[in-house]
């Protein structure tokens, strides 16, 4: 889950990093009240997507007058898909120069790393190799201070720019483990006269942790229809293709829209009913399918900790309560098999064996499909 | 021969009285795995398929000679669970869980480094030495002991995979699922290492996806191997992935999508199956060949 950057910025400010003060507006209105109290500001899309600066989402305001214009420039706006709702007003630094600072997780190395660069900004990733420093932190005994003077060594800071470089990169790993996060970043890490300023932040929480962070505000990118299967405990995604694809296990369900690209198809989803779901939220995730209006349905299932009877009643259930008039397929195999095959057979369904064969059916019957209204 | 486990390897399941505990441990038993031992906090003394349940796995080391843990515990306590597994002296610890928060892995991990032990997951289905034994969730119908080495991030679709192996006739010497998730016990490299110097193992199936540079390091290996290997990679279609800010792809450095995977394994001498059913087909040519 990934928080908005004042979100961030909140709790960077709780774990004493320095951050410029900002207020929260919604409207023009709140915008300009807030500089008033502010001075010089910029005004600053709250949204989840990066590169929100290069497509106009970051405005400067002299004065509360113009922060209000800006404001009303930015709400509303569209930022690759996100509609800007809130914008962060937030008193204007002198930047001298920019850093980058972030923690994230190696998954190779399997332990946290810190990264850092004294070219920091917007063009941090074309930023070379040579001018990126990386410091590897040890999951058993965390970031030590002389690992930060180290890597402030190697960014060319000294003095006290230095000492507070340190004390920051500390700072940010305990707000790193203490939060749970994926990534916790600051880009730019501002060098303003004699001081660091996070300019800006991200904070990235874990998904799977949030349970112990009861206390974090919620955020979700997901769109309506994604979080309704959400809830019923399965991963969707929607995209834009014409057949409905309902499989079990990340991997399944990924070869299974690569597979229907390479026949010609166009898959209109990602959806990931694996781990053993119970023939309730199958049938309710195919319910949703169904609303959304596809050429073709498409049910891969190789049962393992899945029952093939589970899902056979998911597709009795589904097609007794809303009725499925597109064409589907389904292909069983695994737990359970006979069982589910029996169901669906006593349903006038033939499932499919094999993935190949049942693939390029469902290929083939969104063809025909074509031009036909659902 | 096979890697990891075999018929000497002895069992404990940490969760043996919940529902999937209980319910796998049957289906190991019945493919022959010997689980020696399960472990429930509060429900010791109790038998779960005539396995004895006792309250630590230090218990279940001392009088029944486990080495090798599998755990049926909910995420929450999945990390508590492994480290009382490796503390306990188990050698092998099996984190079938998915949704283990990342920071617990990577402790996991961590902690199963310095005492020298392998973890297997989280997010796995397990492992099997087909004909020996079976560590975790996978149906037992699919395998049949044989020749490859097989080697997977995801789940259903080694499944898939492995099953076209067994039908073809060449069957597997081992089958590790490394888990799904971010961070896992076990690289590709640690895995191939052990096939290279496996006998029973003649060549190996890999199992990739997007995301990550797992493939990537794993191609550069490869080219210092003896053994054919054959690759599936998933994710040929998924938009351009959500990336997580900037330091991921600080990380990652254009590595990560499908075309880096298939174009680092490719010039390992990797022949990558544009289908997962030809996999099979591919180790076929390979093994006559050889």
């Amino acid at each position: 889950m990934k928080l908005y950057e004042y979100m961030a910025k909140g709790v960077l400010r709780e774990n004493g990093v320095p951050v410029p003060p900002g207020r929260l507006a919604r409207t023009p209105e709140e915008a300009e009240a807030a500089a008033r109290s502010l001075g010089p500001c910029v005004v600053k899309a709250q949204v989840l997507v990066g590169g929100r600066g290069k497509a106009g989402g970051v405005k400067p305001a002299q004065t509360p007058e113009e922060a209000r214009s800006r404001a009303g420039e930015i709400l509303g706006m569209n930022l690759k898909g996100c509609v800007v709702e809130t914008v962060y007003v937030e008193s204007m630094l002198g930047i001298d120069r920019e850093l980058y600072l972030g923690i994230t997780m190696d998954n190779a190395a399997k332990r946290p790393l810190l990264i850092a660069s004294a070219s920091g900004g917007m063009e941090i990733e074309e930023v070379p190799e040579r001018a990126i420093v990386r410091q590897p932190v040890p999951v058993e005994w965390g970031l030590m201070p002389y690992a930060t003077r180290w890597v402030a060594h190697r960014l060319g800071l000294s003095g006290d720019l230095a000492r507070q470089f340190g004390e920051i990169a500390l700072k940010l790993y305990e707000i790193f483990r203490r939060y749970d996060a994926e990534l916790v970043e600051i880009n730019p890490l501002a060098v303003a006269g004699d001081r660091l300023v996070a300019a800006d932040a991200r904070l990235n929480v874990d998904d799977d942790a949030l349970y112990r962070h009861p206390d974090l505000p919620r955020t979700s990118e997901a769109t309506e229809l994604e979080k309704r299967v959400r809830e019923l405990g399965l991963a969707y995604v929607e995209l834009d293709g014409d057949i409905a694809v309902m499989a079990n296990g990340a991997g399944i369900t990924m070869a299974t829209l690569d597979v229907l690209q390479r026949y010609g198809g166009r898959p209109m989803n990602f959806l990931d009913a694996g781990g053993g779901a119970a023939a309730g939220p199958m049938a309710e995730a195919l319910k949703v399918l169904v609303s959304t209006r596809p050429k073709a349905i498409f049910v891969n299932i190789f049962g393992g900790i899945t029952r093939c009877d589970d899902v056979a009643q998911a597709v009795i259930t589904a097609r007794r309560e809303v009725g499925i008039s597109m064409p589907m397929v389904v292909r069983l195999v695994g737990t359970n098999e006979e069982k589910g095959v029996e169901m669906l057979r006593g349903e006038g369904i033939q499932a499919y064996r094999s993935m190949e064969e049942a693939a390029a059916r469902a290929v083939e019957l969104a063809r025909a499909g074509e031009g036909v209204e659902g | 021969m096979a890697i990891l486990v075999d018929d000497k390897t002895r069992v404990v399941v940490q969760g043996i009285t919940g529902h999937q505990g209980s319910f796998h441990t049957s289906l190991m038993l019945e493919y022959g795995t010997r689980v020696v031992a399960g472990v429930s906090p509060g429900k010791g003394g109790q038998e779960v398929h005539g396995v004895p349940v006792y309250e630590t796995v230090q218990e279940a080391v001392d009088k029944h000679g486990a080495n090798a843990s599998v755990l049926f515990v909910p995420a929450p306590f999945v990390k508590d669970a492994a480290f009382e597994a490796i503390e306990a002296g188990c050698s092998l610890v099996v984190v079938i869980a998915e949704h283990v928060p990342l920071h617990d892995a990577a402790a996991i991990v961590a902690f199963a480094r310095q005492r020298g032990a392998i973890v297997i997951g989280p997010n796995t289905y397990g492992i099997c030495s087909p004909g020996k034994s079976k560590i975790g969730i996978p149906p037992n119908s699919i395998f049949r002991p044989g020749a490859v080495g097989v080697v997977a991030r995801s789940g259903t679709l080694s499944y898939e995979i492995v099953q076209a192996i067994s039908q073809a006739g060449l069957g597997e010497s081992t089958v590790v699922g490394m888990g799904g998730d971010r961070v896992v016990g076990l690289t590709f490299i640690d895995v191939l290492k052990r096939f290279e110097a496996d006998e029973a193992t003649r060549a190996v199936a890999l199992v990739g996806e997007i995301g990550g540079t797992a493939e990537e390091e794993a191609a550069e290996f490869i080219k210092t191997m003896s053994k054919p290997v054959v690759a599936y990679v998933a994710g040929r279609s998924a938009p351009p992935g959500k990336r997580m800010g900037h330091a991921g792809a600080i990380i990652e450095r254009g590595r990560g999508t499908y075309e880096s995977k298939v174009a680092a394994l490719t010039a390992a001498g990797v022949q990558v199956a544009d289908f997962p059913w030809q996999v099979a087909e591919l180790l076929r040519q390979k093994l006559g060949a050889a």
